[in-house]
């Protein structure tokens, strides 16, 4: 839970712009994007991502650099992401 | 070194560790807490004791939020699950945290129905999908995770579901530290602050530490290099006698953190007028609840709590851990009767709880470090 992981932004909801679809190593889910609402999130943004929300801009290096740091957690990135799959945000 | 060997920048992390080691005045000590538990992950998990000189000590701190959840809190959490028609969901680190009759495992072998959920949005969507249920979320974290179930529930106000609540046990990390400064049985040198917590409080809230304390304290990420980095600027620090707040993680945090979080949190949450921390006992204004405005959303209000205050066990010695003055080793069930699968306090459950962490990883190491001492 304390983790925050990177993700990239794909897709933006229209209908609804406060959620986003971001590509997670792979994974893909909706996230809430609320909280960047003044700094604004576009597709090809990177965010960190904590409980389904994007708490904060990272550039695409810290992104590559933080999943990489995360690997080596194991379990407890393993958990995370077990989680994030079966989240179904909407 | 092993651990962090295997790590890409294992020869930056040796050159860093020189310097720190260059920093040092001869016959002095120095302690530093770090006071998440994600960098407690990190600090066992690359083994960056081993290379630190010997007299430097890391200390835990508090940061863990599962771990200062007290029995009392499980043992309402339980209760309110109990009540008729109740779907409770939480993430899953709060699974396993024992309460004073049994964890949410344990409760839900006598019939009771508690899930785990990614995040309090995937809680939401069932409350909109099973009207027929009443869904509590029981909020967990510090400022990281806060401002998230304080969106849900704006989300839950404007589609105006009745089926759904927040049972909140939010803290806040300010409180803490203060607490650790006034407390007698810790000397300390600086800390290694938050990085996920600061990428919404952002930088300034820590000034009181300096001001006040003449502490140092530098905003730590969470890579074993930053953890080196940042305690070499601590050391800078000492060593000038300066005490200042620094962004060693300026990558992720910014300055004046996240506020538009902040104005979520304001906006539903007020501080409460006292909370307990397991292991640190009742603070002062150190965690949030709903406000009035959201009452119909607070599953405080809406359920009956017994609010028991439940005594942890004897042979727990997790608020000394929580503290840093105990290291998880000197607990004396630590590994025996106290390991993840049937932890016994909570630092042992939450992968970023100082227990947990050292006895995944930390064994090894402090295993070399003895076979050392002995040759
Ligand atoms: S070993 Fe168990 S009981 Fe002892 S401090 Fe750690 S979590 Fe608490």
């Amino acid at each position: 839970m304390c983790l925050g992981i990177p993700g990239e932004v794909v897709e933006i909801q229209e209908d609804h712009p406060d959620l986003a679809k971001v590509d997670v190593s792979g994974v893909r889910r909706t996230i809430n994007i609320g909280l960047l609402a003044d700094e604004g999130v576009s597709c090809g943004d990177w965010v960190l991502i904590h409980v389904g929300f994007a708490m904060s801009k990272i550039d695409e290096e810290e992104a590559r650099s933080a999943l990489e740091f995360l690997e080596t957690l194991g379990k407890a990135y393993q958990d995370e992401m077990d989680a994030l799959r079966d989240s179904q945000i909407d | 070194m092993r651990f962090v060997d295997e790590y890409r920048d294992a020869d930056k992390a040796r050159a860093l560790a020189a310097e720190i080691a260059r920093l040092c005045g001869p016959g002095r000590e120095y302690k530093f807490m770090e006071v998440c538990g994600g960098h407690t992950h990190t600090i066992y998990k690359h083994g960056i004791e081993d290379y630190l000189p010997e007299n430097i000590t890391l200390v835990h701190g508090p940061g863990c939020p599962v771990c200062v959840i007290p029995m009392g809190r499980v043992d309402d959490a339980i209760h309110i699950a109990r009540q008729p028609g109740v779907l409770m969901t939480s993430f899953g680190d709060m699974m396993r945290v024992p309460g004073g009759g049994g964890n949410f495992f344990d409760s839900n072998a006598e019939g009771t129905n508690i899930r785990m959920v990614y995040s309090p949005l995937d809680a939401l969507k069932i409350a909109r999908e099973r009207p027929d249920v009443r869904v509590v979320f029981m909020a967990i974290g510090f400022e990281t995770t806060a401002p998230s179930t304080a969106m849900t529930v704006l989300r839950a106000a404007k589609e105006g579901l009745e089926n759904f609540s927040v049972f909140c046990n939010h803290v806040t990390i300010l409180p803490a530290i203060k607490a650790i400064l006034d407390s007698p049985d810790q000397r300390l040198d600086g800390f290694l602050g938050p990085g996920h917590v600061s990428t919404v409080i952002g930088c300034e809230p820590y000034r009181f530490i300096v001001r006040d304390y003449g502490k140092p304290l530098v905003v730590a990420g969470f890579e074993p290099l930053d953890v080196l980095q940042s305690i070499y600027q601590l050391m800078l620090q000492v060593r000038d006698g300066r005490a200042e707040v620094e962004n060693q993680y300026a990558r992720v945090v910014p300055w004046q953190g996240n506020p538009t979080a902040l104005k979520v949190i304001t906006e539903v949450m007020e501080l409460r007028p006292y909370f307990e921390w397991r292991g640190l006992g009742f603070i002062s204004h150190s965690a949030l609840r709903l406000r009035e405005e959201y009452a119909r959303f607070d599953a405080e209000r809406l359920f009956d709590l017994p609010g028991v205050r439940v005594a942890d066990p004897k042979s727990c010695q997790c608020g000394e851990v929580l503290k840093g003055v105990l290291k998880p080793w000197e607990c004396k069930v630590f590994g025996t009767a106290c390991t993840p699968e049937t932890p016994i306090g909570t630092c042992m459950v939450s992968p970023e709880g100082a227990c947990a962490a050292y006895y995944n990883f930390g064994r090894f190491t402090r295993a070399r470090v003895r076979e050392a001492s002995v040759r």
